[in-house]
């Protein structure tokens, strides 16, 4: 089994797996919190809808990059959703669920009308579920993946006090002059690029289990936002990394994989919550 | 030139008025407390001084040296995300934001800033503790804390008192009048209108009629005997 598993660490290939699958996790994890707290984790849903659909027309136009279109396409949306969910009366909720739905209908109808493989439900369950394999990728998706990774880290390292300071208490910084109407928007697009990242490696529906797995954990052990942030991240890196090398091992589909692993991890944050609850009660 | 000069102003939502023809200045060092009924746009007033929300008709000017961002608030309650794991530090600075500008981290001064707030509130032993596990009157203060982060000049209090116990806030209502002292210049909503008489300089009714005076012009006002007896109290009366 391990020399297997070295066997397979030596292919360029993995290698670019677990590299990307690393940049991704850290990347999901890390607006984990602002998008459970501030009720944007229905936003995060529909996005990867949109992304889905976007994909499909991508496919069917035969882009020879992707991301070129779902990038723009998703990062208008959540600029769009945002908008919505704030200024009109209507519920964000119910436009967000149409606008989803609806992307996810037009997107699959896309494929099965226009298809660009003999395999059209392969295709669509591979978007919707990520790769059946393990996964595969150009040396410029990887860059891609590396680069807008990169991006997201510093944007977030940059601006993690006005996260922070948007996040608690949206008001008190209005009032004080900060531009949180900004800072909301950052956030927005940041979402969004995270969800065109991480489509490539869980697939869309998968999605907001990556982001709201590992910040769940955190919330219940640790009592900091820095604390929070930082085992956020760790717990996501690690659960990537079993899911990743287990679905090699016993070949499984990959982004199921990872997230049955932080369904897992955050069971086990839960019970040692209890037991430290208990421990002092 | 006054801190804040509010001209026929009236607040209220979406072209919806609340409460009108309001008039009345702060000085610098003044003690403003704003007493009213539940739902008479007490703390729409709030938000409209906050720049939070547009005024539906009329003016609020903000003079003497204060700017938009030197203002502290502290808000009813409910704004504030409860779930929120944060502890008592990371919170109290974060009042520093509006000193950061886009400088994304807080520098020297502005963690001494933190601690000395920290310290001035009663709350050091706290200070690395979970915000969502103090009690109310603990949270009061870390917010308050966290607003004095904010400004030297001008706090505005909406209800800082409410669920707390009457020791706790008799505390809270010494601390204010002490940042009171220090020079801070405080606009309190209060639904306690002897601690109103007790403590403040000037009072701002708003409902049906709107008064704004002095705490003695107040007393001997046909709004203020009215709501006075009205709260089954006696301060003041004849
Ligand atoms: N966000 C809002 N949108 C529309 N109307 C609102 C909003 N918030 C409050 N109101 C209405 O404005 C009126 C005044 O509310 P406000 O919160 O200013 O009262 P208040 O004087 O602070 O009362 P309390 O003493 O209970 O805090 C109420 O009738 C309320 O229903
Ligand atoms: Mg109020």
């Amino acid at each position: 089994m391990i020399e297997t598993l070295f066997f397979y660490l030596g292919r360029p290939i993995v290698q670019y797996a677990i590299i990307v699958g690393v940049l991704i996790a850290v990347c999901s994890s890390l607006l984990g919190v602002t998008l459970v707290l501030k009720r944007f984790s229905y936003i995060g849903d529909g996005l990867s809808h949109v992304a889905f659909g976007a994909m499909a027309i991508a496919t069917v136009v035969g882009l020879s990059d992707e991301m070129l279109l779902i990038l723009p396409v998703t990062i208008i949306s959540a600029i769009l959703l945002l908008r919505t969910g704030q200024n009109t009366k209507i519920k964000g909720d119910a436009a967000i669920a149409m606008i989803s739905v609806g992307a996810l209908a037009f997107g699959y109808l896309l494929m099965n009308l226009f298809p660009t493989s003999s395999n059209v439900t392969g295709d669509v369950c591979s978007t919707l579920f990520g790769s059946t394999a393990i996964l595969t990728l150009t040396t410029v998706e990887v860059w891609v993946c590396v680069i807008l990774s990169l991006i997201v880290l510093i944007l977030f390292v940059l601006f993690y006090n006005k996260i922070f300071a948007v996040t608690f208490d949206e008001n008190f910084g209005k009032a004080v002059g900060t531009r949180t109407g900004t800072y909301n928007l950052l956030i927005a697009v940041i979402i969004a690029v995270i969800i065109v990242l991480a489509m490539k490696l869980v697939g869309s529906l998968l999605i907001s289990a990556l982001v709201i797995f590992p910040a769940l954990s955190a919330m219940r052990l640790f009592k900091t936002f820095k604390s929070v942030t930082v085992f956020s991240a760790a717990f996501s890196v690690i659960c990537t990394l079993v899911g990743i090398l287990t679905s090699i091992l016993i070949t499984t589909p990959v982004g199921a994989t990872i997230v049955a692993v932080d369904a897992i991890g955050f069971l086990v944050c839960w019970l040692i919550s209890l037991a430290f609850r208990g421990r002092k009660g | 030139m006054s801190y804040i000069k509010a001209v026929n102003l009236s607040v209220g939502y979406d072209r919806e008025v609340v409460s009108e023809n309001i008039n009345f200045t702060v000085e610098p060092g003044d003690y403003l407390c704003i007493v009213g009924e539940n739902g008479s746009g007490k703390s729409t007033l709030m938000k409209t001084i906050l720049n939070l929300i547009k005024p539906i008709g009329g003016t609020i000017t903000v003079g003497d040296g204060l700017r938009k961002n030197e203002i502290g608030y502290l808000p009813q309650q409910t704004m504030v995300q409860r779930d929120f794991p944060a502890s008592v530090t990371e919170i109290v600075l974060s009042g520093c934001q509006a000193r950061c500008g886009l400088r994304p981290f807080y520098n020297r001064e502005e963690k001494e800033l933190a601690k000395e707030n920290i310290r001035r509130m009663g709350i050091e032993d706290l200070a690395n503790r979970c915000y969502r596990e103090l009690s109310g009157g603990q949270q009061q203060r870390v917010l308050l804390a966290r607003a004095l982060c904010a400004t030297k000049k001008i706090l505005l209090l909406d209800e800082p008192v409410s669920g707390l116990d009457p020791k706790v806030t008799a505390e809270m209502y010494e601390l204010i009048a002490k940042l009171n002292k220090e020079g801070v210049t405080i606009i309190m909503i209060s639904h306690d209108i002897t601690a109103a008489v007790q403590y403040a300089s000037h009072i701002l009714h708003v409902g049906d009629t709107v008064y704004f005076g002095t705490k003695e012009e107040y007393l001997n006002s046909e709004e203020g005997r009215f709501f006075l007896s009205g709260q089954g109290k006696d301060g003041g009366m004849e």
